[in-house]
């Protein structure tokens, strides 16, 4: 960074927009991708921990265990198996959904009061209706929560892929750092935090409008 | 209400529906694999339920009258034995067909929260694929039968509901099917005394439409008593100790465990059993307001009871102040005497009675007419004529005038 240059040169901003939004794009893919799945993972694994209680305790430890192991050195030890692609950053950004996303799911469904549960097969709902007509829609506040926080953990994880070439926003971070060019490093960071608080509002809209009988009162 | 001929109530509205079934416990015994050796939560139990009927289970907690009724939708298996529905054995029933063939209401409601009253109401329709206009038309009726305006509370939610109308709720969607047995476990436990006595009084009403035969769980013996066509009390550890209509019971307990769970009020508890309508009522001495008063009709008679130009009972008027010949007027009579209808229980009657301080109260039809009156004396003597003693027992000296 030269003592000269302005914080923020608009001028490359406004040059690079194509540039910028095709990195914005692939971060969504990346951050979307490791969601859905880690998603898809997580609903089963909690779904059979709260059928199989006993389950529960290795599924914890096994996603605990991959949410502490510092995401570099993940990266390279994936990279002689899968190489610089996608795949690595996706089980990397996947395997830190896992904790957080498994603890809610059991823990929404647990929250089911007992007599709804009760009441739900005693009228001859089967498992499955109960699972899905019963305990999975009770749950989803404590679900979406859980999604929430991982959703912006993993808006700002995904940076760090740019190191195994892949990125995202987090192409114009390093960028910016190897440059010594503020601009790049301000429009990539600033971006993923936007990009971040918007998929957390979304998520919190989502809540709303899926739980209308959480926050609708007498009257 | 309890009063009219059931029969002939049914027909004239239309609303008849499918009798209730059968239900038979033959030496059900459940065992619990986690309590210690020999302990049963139900132990042979045999019980014959008739078709219509309210069968309760009471007991202190412990007695395995939950358990019981679990076991007749299958949500608790017996251990060894038979539950028979219209004489079929359960267990060879698809526990979920077998359950949406039978209400089921418990006392914290169930609803769920995240659906409609609508949606909730129409849980076993939706679960048997009824068509959607079907549950619909089914759900606004029974939201009617209920009390509830369906056009109001269809698509609110459960927590925007008060308690009372949870349980009524609850009820309702416990018979959308319109199933021939329902098993209430303490289904009005939850609420406030004074809900819970009109939400019994609103059942016994629906009960005498739908005919369903009902197994109903309580630990609360007056209410086993108002609720049941026959009351089985049971005792730790699983067993039936007597099973029989509720004036069987007070007047003959068959031992002293279930003497002592009836209570030593069992002879006040006789009167809940009672109506108005099922005594002689007496006449009194009449006058009309504005109209000359009438000599008594007893020479010993010292009010007398006025009524306004549609029949209906002013209050009384003391001779002593108003002599016959004088013009009777509202002013001069006292409101102060109970005014009661014909489906109100002896108990009820006697405790209003008591409350005023008064001997005698007024019995009048659903307008609001005079039918005549009912005094402490004529309570006292059915209560004499109704309880035989048990050896042992304190002899009950009725003390009333």
């Amino acid at each position: 960074m030269s003592p000269g240059d302005p914080f923020i040169r608009w001028d490359w901003v406004a040059s690079h927009l194509g540039d910028i939004w095709l990195r914005l794009e692939q971060h969504l893919v990346l951050t979307g991708l490791a969601i859905g799945i880690g998603l898809a993972i997580s609903l089963v694994a909690g779904i059979w921990s709260s059928r199989w209680p006993w389950l529960y305790a290795p599924v914890t430890w096994v996603s605990g265990v991959l949410y502490t192991i510092p995401s570099l050195a993940l990266f390279a030890l994936l990279i002689p198996i899968t190489g610089l692609s996608i795949v690595t950053a996706e089980i990397g950004l996947v395997s830190y959904t896992l904790l957080i996303l498994i603890r809610n799911i059991v823990a929404g469904i647990r929250s089911v009061p007992p007599e709804v549960r009760d009441a739900a097969l005693g009228m001859g709902c089967t498992r499955r209706q109960l699972l899905w007509r019963v305990e999975l829609p009770l749950a989803r506040p404590v679900i979406l929560a859980g999604l929430r926080v991982a959703t912006v953990t993993t808006v700002g994880l995904t940076t760090v892929t740019a190191l195994i070439g892949q990125g995202g926003l987090g192409y114009f971070i390093l960028d910016g750092i190897q440059r010594f060019f503020s601009t790049v490093l301000v429009v990539g960071a600033g971006l993923s935090v936007l990009l971040a608080m918007a998929a957390d509002g979304l998520l919190v809209l989502v809540e709303w409008w899926t739980t209308p009988w959480a926050h609708r009162r007498r009257g | 209400m309890a009063g009219e001929p059931i029969a002939s109530a049914n027909q004239a509205n239309g609303t008849a529906r499918a009798q209730g079934a059968t239900v038979e416990f033959r030496h059900v015994t459940k065992h619990y694999a986690a309590r210690e050796a020999g302990a049963a939560a139900v132990e042979d139990l045999s019980l014959h339920v008739p078709p219509g009927e309210i069968c309760v289970l009471v007991g202190p907690s412990g007695c395995g009258k939950t358990t019981s009724l679990r076991m007749v939708n299958r949500l608790v298996e017996p251990t060894s034995g038979q539950v028979l529905v219209d004489g079929e054995d359960v267990a060879r029933i698809q526990a979920t067909t077998l359950r949406r063939g039978i209400g089921y209401v418990i006392q914290q409601t169930g609803l769920f929260p995240h659906r409609t009253i609508a949606q909730n109401i129409g849980t076993v329709p939706d679960l048997l694929g009824w068509p959607r206009s079907r549950t619909r038309a089914r759900v606004d009726e029974l939201l009617e039968l209920i009390g509830l305006d369906p056009a109001l509370v269809r698509d609110r939610y459960p927590a925007q509901l008060s308690g009372g109308e949870r349980q009524r709720v609850g009820v309702a969607r416990a018979m959308a099917s319109e199933p021939p047995v329902m098993l209430m476990d303490e289904p009005f436990g939850a609420v406030d005394p004074i809900t819970r006595e009109r939400l019994q009084t609103e059942f016994l009403r629906l009960h005498h439409q739908l005919r369903s035969t009902v197994i109903f769980v309580t630990h609360d013996i007056d209410e086993a008593i108002k609720m049941g066509d026959r009351v089985a009390v049971m005792r730790q550890g699983g067993h039936l100790e007597q099973y029989a209509p509720p004036a069987d019971l007070l007047t003959k307990p068959v031992n002293d465990f279930v003497a002592r769970f009836v209570g030593s009020d069992r002879g006040l508890k006789r009167l809940a059993l009672i109506r108005l309508a099922d005594l002689p009522l007496e006449q009194t001495s009449l006058a009309r307001v504005g109209a000359t008063i009438q000599p008594p009709r007893n020479a010993t008679d010292r009010y007398t009871l006025l009524l306004d130009a549609n029949e209906r009972p002013v209050g009384w008027m003391n001779l002593a102040h108003m002599p016959p010949g004088s013009r009777a007027a509202r002013e001069a009579a006292d409101a102060s005497s109970p005014f009661v209808r014909a489906e109100t229980t002896l108990r009820d009657t006697l405790s209003m009675m008591l409350g005023c301080s008064v001997q005698t109260a007024v019995v009048v039809d659903d307008d609001g007419r005079y039918r005549g009156v009912i005094t402490i004396e004529s309570i006292a003597q059915e209560l004499r004529g109704s309880v035989a003693l048990l050896p042992g027992d304190a002899t009950p000296e009725l003390a009333i005038p």
